[in-house]
């Protein structure tokens, strides 16, 4: 864990609230107060009425794949080098937002368009946990 | 919507040698190329009074430009933060900067050491702030990786093969063959392009452009003052800028964009074909942006081409080669030319305009397209002669 390479998410007062989240094992996502759009990534504003409040809601951590590429050429290579392939995805949340991360837990050559997933805590280094996506059970059957 | 058709023009063109390592400061090549182009125009550098580039804190400010040539008196210098979005869209400020009386002949540039310097294609600063912390941890931080991520979503969308996008790459490779200036000229087969690395899926190296240290330079001015200058003026039509909904943060961040099997260009091509009062079968010669073969795809379709979902049948057959009904990227594109983010793409309309293009010249053309851009935004333009 001490010598995790990769680039390590800068929280800020906006998306704290998201990562502490990821940190107890918990996928959250802003809900406009005034409107109750879904809203991702973590932005001061909601984007369809402009209202500032909002609330944290608990995701139920299940989508599926929007569109996926894999890694074969890692860049830079001191830091990918050992991971490559990799599958980055964009994930369509059950909620209606796009969430880009990973899909593990299969071959990359298993992945295809609208494989249902779901959220698994990664926890990469102190004080960090990344949320990345597995295959959904009923899809393994 | 672009309301000048036919009084602004193209007067002058410039470019560097285009290289792995040019060993010269990007304050030298840019003003090569802009040197070049208001020579080409038959302007002295004193007549000079506007300068305009695109760049993101990889090349030279207009200023840095202006005071390297002694122009003596700027009355516009402005720089617009953008990638190959803004080629086109420097163009059109600068005929707007000269309609509002802000200058009246105005050099547009794009100048980089994008190999031997700050490249662009190996990756982003490794730190995760701002919206870049939704992707960076992921390893989700270099554009072909980006790029890859739309492209899949034609595949999904459409159907749209690798094959498909062999016949984008194969036939930039055929017309740079036949471009003294272009980097890389030796013709490719199918075969060739199966067999190139697969760097990020679904992109083989033959999917992504090239990496340059170059410049490219145009001068524009107006329609009345270019018919008294050196060259043939080569008059701009119509032209548009913009994107759909939810552009992002940056230009990497499409986290929100609606619709990835689909790029800016669907969101202006009304804009700016009925700023140019014709169409897409009007066009003689396109140069559309090429910094992934799939752009090209979405850039027919978007545009109007061909249908939606068409692009990757379109392709194919030679119907894009230069003896094809729509000749595309007559100097190689950015796969094959160089990487000058788009600019060197007008450089060639304005040669395939003037009769000027040697052995790729398409016969008569009349009317060209040029476009910049391959996600969320993006510009372009129709020229004629
Ligand atoms: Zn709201």
């Amino acid at each position: 864990m001490g010598d995790y390479a990769q680039p390590l998410p800068v929280p800020d007062p906006d998306s704290a609230p998201f990562w502490a989240a990821c940190r107890e094992h918990r996928l959250v996502l802003q809900k406009c107060a005034a409107c109750g759009a879904v809203r991702y990534p973590p932005g001061p504003r909601c984007p369809r009425c402009r209202a500032r409040e909002a609330v944290w809601i608990e995701a139920a951590g299940r989508g599926r794949v929007y569109s996926w590429i894999v890694v074969n050429h890692p860049v830079p290579k001191e830091v990918y080098a050992a991971e490559v392939p990799y599958v980055v995805a964009l994930i369509e949340l059950d909620e209606g937002v796009r969430m880009a991360s990973n899909i593990v837990g299969c071959a990359p050559s298993a992945v295809r368009g609208d494989l249902r997933v779901e959220v698994v805590f990664d926890d990469v280094a102190p004080g960090t946990t990344l949320p990345r996506f597995k295959p959904a059970p009923d899809e393994t059957r | 919507m672009w309301t000048l058709r036919d009084r602004y023009c193209i007067a002058g063109i410039g470019e560097t040698a285009y290289t792995k390592a040019s060993g010269r400061t990007v304050l030298d090549l840019a003003s090569e190329a802009c040197l070049k182009a208001a020579a080409d125009a038959g302007l002295a550098p004193e007549a000079i009074d506007g300068i305009v580039s695109f760049h993101f804190n990889d090349s030279v400010p207009a200023t840095a430009v202006a005071t390297s040539l002694g122009i003596p008196a700027v009355r516009y210098a402005v720089d617009f933060a953008g990638g190959g979005n803004a080629a086109n869209l420097i163009v059109l400020a600068a005929a707007a900067a000269i309609e509002a009386g802000l200058a009246t002949s105005v050099l547009c540039y794009r100048a980089m050491n994008g190999r031997s310097g700050f490249r662009l294609g190996g990756g982003r600063e490794l730190s995760a702030r701002g919206v870049t912390q939704f992707t960076a941890p992921f390893g989700w931080v270099t554009y072909p990786q980006a790029m890859a991520m739309w492209c899949r979503r034609h595949m999904l969308a459409y159907g749209t093969t690798s094959e498909q996008l062999a016949a984008v790459a194969i036939t930039c490779r055929a017309n740079a063959a036949l471009n003294e200036r272009a980097m890389q000229r030796a013709p490719i087969t199918l075969d060739d392009y199966l067999g190139s690395r697969m760097i990020v899926e679904p992109f083989r190296m033959l999917d992504i452009c090239l990496e340059s240290d170059g410049a490219c330079a145009v001068l524009v001015t107006a329609a009345a003052r270019a018919r008294d200058l050196a060259q043939r003026p080569v008059y701009i039509l119509g032209g548009a800028y913009g994107g759909g909904p939810n552009q992002g943060d940056d230009l990497f961040d499409a986290l929100r964009w609606p619709d990835h099997a689909h790029n800016y260009s669907r969101y202006i091509a009304a804009d700016l074909w009925r700023s140019a009062g014709v169409g897409p079968g009007d066009v003689d010669v396109a140069e559309i942006y090429d910094c992934f073969t799939y752009s090209v795809l979405m850039q027919l379709e978007g545009f109007g081409f061909c249908g939606e979902g068409e692009g990757g049948p379109f392709v194919q057959d030679g119907r894009i080669a230069r003896d094809g009904a729509l000749p595309v990227n007559t100097h190689g594109g950015l796969l094959s030319e160089a990487y000058i983010h788009g600019l060197n793409h007008v450089l060639e309309a304005v040669r395939q305009l003037r009769g000027a293009a040697g052995a790729r010249q398409v016969p008569g053309a009349e009317i060209a397209f040029t476009s910049a851009g391959a996600m969320t935004c993006g510009s372009a333009m129709v020229l004629r002669r």
